[in-house]
C-alpha cells in the first residue's frame, strides 16, 4: 500500500493552476513559484516501477510510473516551470499563468505516465491548456490558437485511433517500446511526431507560438515539443525512420529561420531545428545517441526558454517583434542582452556552455554507429545553428543598426529569471557531470577533448564569418516565407467559404421550399377550418333533412341485410 | 553626444582584427592536435573552419533561392 500513498506530481500543478484565479494578487507568486518548488520535491520521491494506479472501466491505469527517464524529463519541467513562472510574474492576465501551470503539470503527467492512456488523458490536456495560453494574448492571437487547436486536436485523434488500434490487436495498453509495423503503431508514431513539430504538420509552431504574450511563448517552447521528444525516447529508439525526419526538421528550420524577420518566428523555427537534432539521435538509437537526444531535450529547454525571455523582455518594454524595427538595443538593455547572447552561445553548442555537452554526443553517436552522411550534415547544422540563431537573433536585435529606441532593461523578476537560466546554462556547459549522472545509460563520453572543442570552435567561427560576409544577403525585409500552413490558411481557406456558400445556397433553397410548402399547407387548412372554409359554412336545414333521411335509409338497409 | 563605445568604428575595427586573429588561431590549432576522423574528410586541415564555412554559404544560398518563390509581404495572410 506504499505504493498508493505517492501523490502524484503532476497534481499539485494541475490543481495549482485551477486554484490560481481564486488566489488573491498578493498570495499568487505563492503558487506561482513554491508549488514548482514542492513538484520538484515530488518528483525525487517517486520510485522506479508503477507507483500509483487507477481503475478505469475493466483497466488498471498506471498513473504514475517512475524511471531514470521520466525524472530526467520531469525534473527539466519543473525547472522549467518555477523559471517561466519567475519570469511572468508581472502577467496581469491571470488565465495565462493558471493555464501555464496546467500545462506545465500535464507534461509532468505525460512523462510519469505508465500506459497510453494515461499519456493520452495528460496529452490533451496540455493541448487545452496551450490553446489556452495562445488566446490570452488576445484578439490578434484568436486565429492562430484557433488554427493550433485544431492541428492539435487532429494529433489527438491520430494518436487515440492507434491507441485504441493497439488495443483492439494486442490487448494491451501498456507504454513500451513499440516497433512500427502496423497500421496504428504507425498513427501513434504520427501522433507522436505531430507534437515533436515534425515535417509536413510543423507550421503550427511558427504560426502560434510567436502569436502568444511575452511570457506565454516560454512556456509554449518547453512542453509539448519535448513530451514529444520523450515520447519518442520511450516508444521509438532506433527506429531509422526518425534519422530522416530529424535530418529534415534540422534543415527546415534553419533555412526559414534564416528568412524570417520576425525573432520570435526565428526562434519557432529554431525550436524544430533543435527537435530535429534530438529526433535525429532518437533514430540513431544506440546508447550514446539516446542519452544524447535526452541530454539535448533537458539543456535545449533552458537555453531556449532564456532566448525567450530575451525576446519576451524586449516585446515587453518596445512592444515590437520584427528585427527590421528592432536593433542597437545593447546599450540600455544589458542585461537582457547578455543573458540572450549566453542563450545563443549555449543553442550554437559552443563550449563551456550546455548546448556543446548535449549536442555533441548526437553528432559523436553517428560517427561511431558510421553514418558519414548522418554526421556530415549533422555538423553544417551545428554551423547552421550559430547562423540562424547563434548571431542572427542577438544581432539584428540588440546590435545591427541602432533602431533609436532606449529602453530600459525588464523588472528585477525577469532579469532574475534570465539570470537563473543563464548560470545553469554556463554551469552545465562547464560541469556536464550532474547531467550526465541522470542521463539513462552509462555516460561513456568525453565533451572536452582539444580536436573537440578546436573542431567545434573552427566549425562556429567560421560560420560566423560567413554570416558577416553574406550580411548583405541576409538583411530582413518585410516579409513572411510561406509555409505547409498555407494550404490550410489560403486554398483550405477559400474551400471551406466556397463549401460554406453552397452550404448557404443549398439550405436557403431547402428552407425557402419549407417555407413554401408550409404556407401550402397553411392555406389548404385555412380553406377546410377558415372562418369562410367548407366547415365553416352555414347549412341550409334541408341539407340537414336530407342527410339525416339518407343515414336512416342506410340503416334501414342494413338491418335488412343482417337478418 | 558619443556613442556607445561597442559602436564606435575605432572600437569595431579592432574586434575585426581580433577575430581575425582568433579564426586563424584555430585553424592552425589543426597542426599540433590529433583529431581522430571517423571517415577521411572530416581529417583534412582546418576541416572545421571550411567545412563550417562552406556550408553556411550553401544554407544561405539555398534560403535566398526559396526565399524568391516563397516570400510574401508580411501582411499577406491579414487581408
Amino acid at each position: 500500500m506504499t505504493a498508493s500513498a505517492v501523490m502524484p506530481p503532476a497534481l499539485v500543478l494541475i490543481l495549482g493552476g485551477l486554484i490560481l484565479p481564486l488566489v488573491s494578487e498578493r498570495l499568487r507568486w505563492v503558487v506561482l513559484l513554491v508549488l514548482p518548488l514542492c513538484t520538484l520535491y515530488l518528483i525525487w520521491q517517486v520510485p522506479d516501477g508503477v507507483s500509483l494506479t487507477a481503475a478505469f472501466l475493466d483497466h488498471e491505469l498506471a498513473l504514475v510510473k517512475g524511471d531514470t527517464l521520466s525524472r530526467l524529463f520531469a525534473t527539466v519541467f519543473a525547472v522549467m516551470a518555477f523559471g517561466g513562472a519567475l519570469f511572468s510574474l508581472n502577467q496581469t492576465r491571470t488565465v495565462e499563468l493558471a493555464a501555464a501551470i496546467c500545462y506545465a503539470g500535464g507534461a509532468i503527467g505525460v512523462v510519469f505516465a505508465g500506459d497510453l492512456l494515461t499519456v493520452f488523458l495528460f496529452w490533451e490536456l496540455m493541448a487545452i491548456a496551450s490553446t489556452i495560453i495562445v488566446w490570452s494574448a488576445g484578439e490578434t492571437a484568436r486565429g492562430a490558437g484557433l488554427r493550433y487547436a485544431a492541428i492539435h486536436f487532429l494529433g489527438g485523434v491520430l494518436l487515440m485511433t492507434g491507441i485504441a488500434g493497439e488495443y483492439a490487436t494486442t490487448g494491451s495498453l501498456a507504454f513500451e517500446r513499440i516497433t512500427p509495423d502496423s497500421l496504428s503503431r504507425w498513427l501513434i508514431l504520427a501522433g507522436f511526431l505531430l507534437n515533436a513539430g515534425a515535417w509536413p504538420l510543423a507550421s503550427w509552431l511558427p504560426d502560434a507560438y510567436p502569436e502568444s504574450s511575452w511570457s506565454g511563448m516560454v512556456f509554449l517552447s518547453a512542453f509539448t515539443t519535448k513530451t514529444a521528444v520523450y515520447v519518442l525516447l520511450r516508444g521509438f529508439p532506433g527506429t531509422e525512420l526518425l534519422i530522416y525526419v530529424g535530418l529534415f526538421m534540422v534543415f527546415y528550420g534553419i533555412v526559414y529561420a534564416i528568412l524570417e524577420n520576425d525573432m520570435r518566428r526565428i526562434l519557432a523555427y529554431s525550436i524544430v531545428n533543435q527537435v530535429g537534432f534530438m529526433v535525429t539521435g532518437i533514430g540513431i538509437g544506440t546508447e550514446m545517441a539516446l542519452n544524447g537526444a535526452a541530454a539535448h531535450a533537458f539543456t535545449h529547454i533552458i537555453y531556449k526558454a532564456l532566448l525567450l525571455m530575451s525576446a519576451g523582455s524586449v516585446l515587453f518594454v518596445t512592444g515590437k517583434r520584427k528585427c527590421t524595427e528592432l536593433g542597437g538595443l545593447f546599450r540600455t538593455m544589458p542585461i537582457t542582452t547578455i543573458c540572450g547572447v549566453v542563450g545563443a552561445l549555449s543553442i550554437s553548442s559552443f563550449p563551456l556552455t550546455s548546448g556543446f555537452v548535449s549536442k555533441s554526443m548526437i553528432s559523436e553517436a553517428a560517427g561511431m554507429r558510421q553514418l558519414a552522411w548522418v554526421w556530415y550534415l549533422l555538423a553544417a547544422a551545428s554551423a547552421g545553428v550559430f547562423l540562424h540563431a547563434g548571431i542572427k537573433f542577438p544581432w539584428f536585435v540588440f546590435f545591427q543598426k541602432d533602431s533609436g529606441l532606449r529602453p530600459n532593461d525588464p523588472p528585477w523578476n525577469m532579469r532574475a529569471a534570465m539570470i537563473l537560466l543563464s548560470v545553469l546554462c554556463i554551469g552545465i556547459g562547464v560541469l556536464p557531470g550532474p547531467l550526465y549522472a541522470m542521463l539513462p545509460y552509462k555516460v561513456d563520453f568525453v565533451p572536452y577533448t582539444a580536436s573537440h572543442v578546436v573542431f567545434y570552435l573552427q566549425l562556429l567561427l567560421f560560420s560566423g564569418l560567413a554570416f558577416f560576409a553574406m550580411l548583405g544577403w541576409l538583411k530582413r525585409t518585410m516579409t513572411i516565407t510561406i509555409d505547409v500552413d498555407w494550404f490550410y490558411r489560403k486554398p483550405g481557406r477559400a474551400l471551406a467559404i466556397a463549401i460554406g456558400r453552397v452550404a448557404d445556397d443549398l439550405w436557403r433553397g431547402l428552407t425557402a421550399i419549407g417555407a413554401r410548402t408550409a404556407q401550402r399547407t397553411l392555406g389548404l387548412i385555412e380553406q377546410a377550418l377558415g372562418a369562410s372554409g367548407i366547415l365553416a359554412r352555414t347549412w341550409p336545414t334541408g341539407t340537414m333533412v336530407f342527410w339525416a333521411t339518407m343515414m336512416l335509409a342506410a340503416y334501414l338497409v342494413l338491418s335488412y341485410l343482417r337478418s | 553626444m558619443k556613442d556607445h563605445w561597442l559602436a564606435r568604428a575605432s572600437t569595431i575595427r579592432p574586434l575585426w582584427i581580433v577575430f581575425a586573429v582568433v579564426l586563424a588561431a584555430t585553424v592552425l590549432m589543426d597542426l599540433v592536435i590529433a583529431h581522430h576522423p571517423y571517415f577521411g574528410i572530416d581529417g583534412t586541415f582546418g576541416f572545421g573552419a571550411w567545412f563550417g564555412f562552406v556550408s553556411c554559404i550553401a544554407m544561405v544560398v539555398f534560403a535566398k533561392a526559396l526565399g524568391t518563390v516563397l516570400k510574401r509581404p508580411d501582411t499577406y495572410y491579414d487581408s
